[in-house]
């Protein structure tokens, strides 16, 4: 409302958060949080062992890590905040003043984890004689990770169940989510076990020379996920146990969605499928590394990440029709201005509107601008997640009727449950419906602030000014 | 047509009293900014040397050496730029979020547009031997970071000049447009000028230091040249500041301007000018060994930095001082009226304007049911023809229906339960069987 509104209209906002914040949780997951223990791990094995062998394919693998987190995994994660910043500049805005200090000490964490990945990568072949100090280093490096990832988790555990923060107001209300120590106690073993899995991946690769070596580093790797596999289990479960009875029940289309939602089963059963698949080849990799060749070592990574990214869809859609939880919706409208909006309208509160009153003449318009502010965070108008196909599927091809779609939106939320309520007038409704029924007779698609730039309306009369 | 927006702020607390977000915003952008100059100035040198290295081996070497300063330098870079971010979202959010989505197909390329040139940084370092015989695409490869590097920071100064200008909003059509309002373009050769300054500062101490092992790394140079020369760089580029810097200011609109920011200004160019005197000691006869004109020299150019940034704080208030007092104008009447508005809901009686006046039953029909259910055609249930015959004579019956409703036709989907007033279930029961 507040905000030049930026739109990607064939994409979808949704799908550009959700391409770079996946690719970041898959990196930050397997690569950082994850490997470092792993790496740690090996080096000391290695050292306990005098395998010098494995000491160097240790090092190979940090590398590996080391190049991507520092490259793709810093860019994405940064990218999260730029792309939410755009897409949501309400939620992100508010989310940050309520744990900007958890950020500044997120941030402040972020700096040491860089300095010590740098001395870790940089002084491994240096720091040969003094072995013990650099295995420290490795493990101090391993616990910043770690914390980056729990403080983050407190802010994600926030989103989807503030807890007692409406009524406190407080930093420590808000960190005190009932949501954030199950989420972490799923993270955690997840990390390790995506660590684990990219592990089994490489070493067929770094170790191909040394058919031995590579027996051993399978061995441990397998080992290290068959540790860690119970307790993400677990973890989920307790996870699972934690979120809210209501978000549950949009499980079902933030699995699948609408389209497949009657898929559920199915889906659950794949992805338990492909937690056994971790399941086995782990084992097989720990117990008989002969029997496994690059191309069955590599189905673990890729089982993890597909899991990785459905939970991550799962995480966020469930949350809706929130994006903060009780406070504001996916549309960055705060509830508490629902009443207001109801009242007078979106139009006549927004700043970047090219209406501020509806007319005869002006209608689709109206509509176009209401459609703007009020659905385009999560809807385009025929691309991905097209309001176009929400309507075929309910109403048959187009023609549509403008009184039937104006009902509809007005009460979809009782049927949808995650779709917030109408956030404004019953004229705007109307409205709406008129553009959207206009539709398939529209010959462009919607630009966004980006590239159209923003429409003033005259402002809005001032109260007692006698408007 | 009105051409000056007035958002509302977001009605949340700032987590830190302002003067400290001030000092916080000063201190975390210098650290951020210095490694960026060195970042660029460092991708640039090594291009630059390496191109000279094919006429001059040394050079080749040199180029190399500065190379791999660049791959550390840009993780501080990146890194350091959290922190300011941070206190820029939270001070100037509504400033810095509509900056951000009139440039933002710009401003989302700088996750793929940096994310490459750290990569091709890695991979210009890394195959530096491998590529020995292949110097066309080595160079290739070095001057394509460069070029990335040379490209983002003008989407930073696009964003961070146009969020203190909300008249000029209106204006904006994506990001050339906002490239092209002042004084972005001065203030970008006024930053490629300073990375070079920065750059061979630092470098001049990097090689120059004692601990640094030149005859290993680069045979046939010696400590002493080497400061020499990057401190020449140093002196060159920071006096080419002395032609920019005016133009910068010149060209910077005077909604911003005041005594305090020209006085920070000018205590920076002053401190400036007595490191161009010491840095032309250092280029004519310069020191046996790193000591007290380095430091000097490293301690005025910091000090100007640190003026150059003050006095940009003090701009930018100045600049948003005005519009500051229209949004809080504003944020305030919103939350008044958003309030009565909520009073009026929980007390039953909002002021609601509906499309066109009808009977309520009719209305409640309108507003609720008619997106699934049709006059005479299946919608989403059945059509209104039918339930009026199943509940002829039977408003209770129908009412209890839409209360809980059952599952009793497995080829439809569920109906949801409707929650309505006494006076509306009956109202709408009665209006739904008046059809024939």
């Amino acid at each position: 409302m507040d905000f030049p509104i930026f739109h990607l209209d064939f994409l979808g906002n949704r799908l550009l958060i959700a391409v770079i914040a996946v690719v970041h949780v898959m990196v930050n997951h397997a690569m950082a949080v994850g490997a470092m223990p792993l790496v740690t791990l090996l080096e000391w094995v290695a050292l306990r062992r005098r395998d010098a062998a494995l000491d160097r394919l240790a090092y190979r693998f940090l590398t590996v890590c080391f190049i991507v987190t520092t490259s793709l995994g810093a860019l994405t994660g940064v990218g999260i905040w730029l792309s939410v910043s755009l897409v949501n500049p309400a939620a992100i805005g508010s989310l940050i003043r309520v744990f900007f200090w958890a950020w500044f000490a997120e941030w402040i964490v972020f700096v040491l984890e860089v300095l010590a990945i740098m001395v870790y990568t940089l002084t491994w072949r240096r720091m040969a004689a003094r072995k013990g100090v650099h295995v420290a280093v490795g493990a101090a490096l391993s616990l910043l990770s770690w914390v980056t990832m729990a403080i983050i988790t407190a802010i994600l555990g926030f989103m989807m169940d503030p807890g007692n923060w409406p009524v406190a107001r407080s930093f420590a209300s808000a960190l005190a989510n009932p949501i954030y120590i199950p989420q972490l106690a799923f993270r955690t073993p997840l990390a390790m076990v995506a660590a684990g899995t990219l592990a089994l991946a490489l070493v067929p690769l770094l170790a191909r020379r040394d058919p031995d070596l590579r027996r051993r580093a399978l061995r441990l790797s397998g080992g290290w996920v068959l540790g860690w596999l119970p307790l993400a289990v677990a973890g989920a479960l307790l996870y699972r146990a934690a979120i809210p009875q209501w978000m549950l029940a949009n499980a079902p289309v933030a699995l699948a969605t609408q389209a497949f939602a009657s898929w559920y089963g199915t889906l659950v059963a794949v992805l338990l499928a492909m937690t056994g698949v971790v399941l086995v080849v782990a084992g097989l990799a720990a117990a008989r590394p002969a029997w496994v060749p690059a191309a069955v070592a590599v189905t673990p990574i890729l089982a993890s990440l597909a899991l990785l990214g459905t939970f991550e869809r799962v995480r966020e859609f469930i949350r809706k029709p929130f994006v903060i939880a009780s406070y504001m919706h996916a549309n960055g409208i705060p509830e508490a201005h629902l009443p207001l909006l109801r009242e007078d309208g979106l139009l006549a509160h927004a700043t970047y509107t090219s209406v501020r009153e509806i007319t005869a003449t002006n209608r689709v318009v109206a509509g176009r601008e209401v459609f703007l502010l009020a659905c385009t965070r999560c809807h385009t108008t025929r691309g991905v997640n097209g309001v176009d196909k929400r309507l075929q599927a309910l109403y048959g091809p187009p023609p549509w009727d403008r009184d039937t779609v104006k009902a509809y939106l007005l009460t979809m939320h009782n049927v949808r449950r995650y779709m917030p309520p109408f956030p404004g007038s019953d004229e705007e409704a109307g409205a709406l419906a008129e553009f959207l029924v206009s539709l398939p007779s529209a010959p462009q698609r919607l630009e966004g602030a980006q590239s159209a730039g923003v429409r003033l309306a005259p402002p809005p009369a001032r109260p007692g000014a006698g408007g | 047509m009105p051409t000056l927006p007035i958002p509302h702020d977001l009605p949340l607390p700032l987590p830190l009293a302002p003067a400290t977000a001030a000092v916080a915003i000063v201190v975390l952008f210098l650290l951020h900014i210095v490694f960026v100059n060195l970042m660029v100035g460092g991708a640039v040198l090594t291009v630059a040397l390496e191109l000279a290295g094919r006429r001059d081996r040394a050079l080749d070497g040199l180029a190399r050496e500065v190379a791999a300063t660049v791959t550390v330098n840009k993780s501080l870079a990146v890194v350091l730029g959290v922190g300011p971010l941070l206190v820029m979202n939270v001070l100037y959010t509504l400033y810095f979020y509509s900056a951000n989505a009139l440039t933002g197909s710009a401003w989302i390329m700088i996750v793929p547009l940096v994310t490459a040139a750290f990569l091709a940084s890695y991979a210009h370092k890394y195959s530096w031997e491998r590529l020995a015989d292949a110097k066309g695409l080595h160079l290739a490869i070095g001057a394509l970071a460069a070029l990335l590097f040379l490209a983002v920071p003008l989407i930073f100064l696009a964003n961070v000049n146009l969020m203190l200008f909300p008249e000029r909003w209106p204006t904006v059509r994506g990001f050339l447009t906002a490239v092209a309002l002042p004084n972005v373009l001065p203030r970008y050769l006024h930053f490629l000028l300073a990375s070079l300054a920065l750059t061979g500062l630092f470098l001049a101490g990097y090689f120059g230091r004692a601990g640094y092992p030149v005859e290993e790394r680069l045979p046939g140079m010696d400590r002493t040249s080497l400061r020499r020369r990057f401190l020449s760089l140093a002196f060159g580029a920071t006096a080419a500041q002395l032609v920019v810097g005016p133009l910068v200011l010149f060209t910077l609109p005077a909604s911003g301007m005041s005594w305090p920011m020209l006085a920070n200004v000018l205590a920076g160019l002053l401190l400036a000018i007595g490191a161009l005197w010491v840095l032309w000691g250092e280029v004519v006869t310069p020191a046996t060994a790193l000591g007290g004109r380095f430091a000097a020299i490293a301690v005025l150019l910091g000090g100007t930095a640190a003026f150059m940034v003050s006095g940009r704080h003090i701009y930018r208030e100045g600049a948003l001082a005005g519009h500051r007092a229209l949004v809080a104008a504003a944020t305030e009447d919103l939350a008044g009226e958003v309030l009565a508005a909520q009073m009026r809901a929980a007390a039953g009686t909002p002021r609601l304007k509906e499309e066109a006046a009808a009977a309520p039953g009719e209305r409640v029909f309108k507003s609720v049911c008619m997106g699934c259910h049709a006059r005479t055609t299946r919608l989403v249930g059945p059509p209104v023809v039918e339930i009026a015959s199943l509940y002829r004579g039977n408003p209770d019956g129908l009412v209890a229906w839409v209360k809980k409703p059952g599952r009793r036709r497995p080829d439809y989907p569920e109906m949801p339960p409707v929650v309505l007033s006494e006076a509306q279930y009956r109202a709408v029961a009665d209006y739904l069987l008046e059809t024939p």
